[in-house]
């Protein structure tokens, strides 16, 4: 095959993309413990959870001083889009019983984007695999590695690791601004929350920004 | 237990269940367009509102602040803007803001 989905190309490519995303734990874990996690739960966060903008709204909400269920519920909120990947990559991975639990398991950002577009089945599990698996043991590792080194580090203020968070957020969301209708959408929920923010509780101008989508969602045409 | 302890299991169980759901549901139940429309816009929505908060909120509350947190987003803009790697963009943030404040 020479139409760049040949199986060796396939997982190449993954392994970069996987590799490249994998080492993002280590600001995941650092800025998990500047945040007021302690090692083990900032682990067990990319463990258990492993969905990257998941994980780091979590430890956001936390560090801004919300709740933990409104840290809980941003964090869900942010990983229903995964249940959007689920659906489309259902048929193409064509899994049921246990290997769709592990895989399940995988099922993010970086695992859809390189098997998605595939012309079969072997190469589309080819790609979910190589991505999904690689990610997990890198993204492990290095949030260990960065919450280990964070906690060493001091007062993460005076590494400007709280910048970090916020910047993170905005590498996450930059691609997700492609089109006239998500950069309307970026913008009012960033004006509605800055509006919150003066009324409300830490954790609930986010939430708010959910109901932004809703909105604009529906009145859209 | 304490409450941070039950945010992460419960979250982390709960985000798990949802990316089952979509490799067990059948994919009728976001075939309507506004349904799928919003779904796909809920992220954008929670991270523009994120940045939002983690930029401009007062470390003691209920207020807005510009600080060397602002500045050192303008610099993950222009870091994103010229294509710089997630990393590079996260730690040249947070040494932009360490900078500042030394100064």
């Amino acid at each position: 095959m020479t139409d760049g989905h040949d199986r060796r190309t396939v997982v190449r490519d993954s392994l970069g993309v996987a590799v490249a995303t994998g080492t993002y734990g280590l600001s995941f874990g650092a800025v998990g413990v500047a945040s007021g996690l302690d090692v083990a739960q900032t682990c067990v966060l990319s463990l258990l959870m492993f969905t990257g903008a998941s994980q780091f709204a979590l430890v956001g909400v936390l560090g801004a001083g919300g709740p933990a269920s409104s840290g809980a519920l941003t964090a869900l909120l942010l990983g229903t889009r995964n249940t959007l990947y689920g659906l489309r990559m259902a048929p193409l991975l064509g899994y049921h019983g246990w290997r769709r639990a592990v895989a399940a398991h995988v099922l993010i950002d970086e695992s859809t984007a390189m098997a998605v577009n595939r012309p079969d089945r072997t190469r589309a599990r080819a790609g979910f695999w190589t991505t999904g698996a690689t990610i997990f043991v890198l993204w492990n590792l290095t949030t260990l590695v960065g919450a280990v080194a964070g906690e060493q580090l001091g007062d993460p203020r005076d590494l400007g690791l709280d910048a970090a968070v916020g910047a993170a957020f905005l590498a996450l969301l930059w691609p997700r601004l492609g089109t006239p209708l998500a950069r309307v959408t970026a913008l009012l929920a960033a004006l509605v929350a800055a509006g919150a923010v003066t009324a409300t509780p830490a954790g609930v101008p986010v939430l708010m920004a959910a109901g932004v989508a809703v909105l604009v969602g529906a009145l859209a045409r | 237990m304490t409450a941070t302890w039950w945010a992460v299991l419960a979250a982390g169980i709960g985000c798990y269940l949802l990316k089952l759901a979509g490799l067990s549901v059948p994919d009728k139940v976001l075939a309507h367009p506004v349904m799928a429309r919003i779904a796909d816009l809920i992220p954008a929505a929670l991270l523009a509102a994120l940045v939002t908060v983690q930029v401009l909120a007062a470390p003691e509350g209920r207020a807005l602040v510009l600080d060397a947190r602002a500045a050192a987003l303008v610099v993950a803009v222009g870091l994103l803007l010229v294509r710089a790697p997630f990393l590079v963009v996260v730690f040249g943030s947070a040494a932009s803001a360490a900078l500042l404040r030394l100064l």
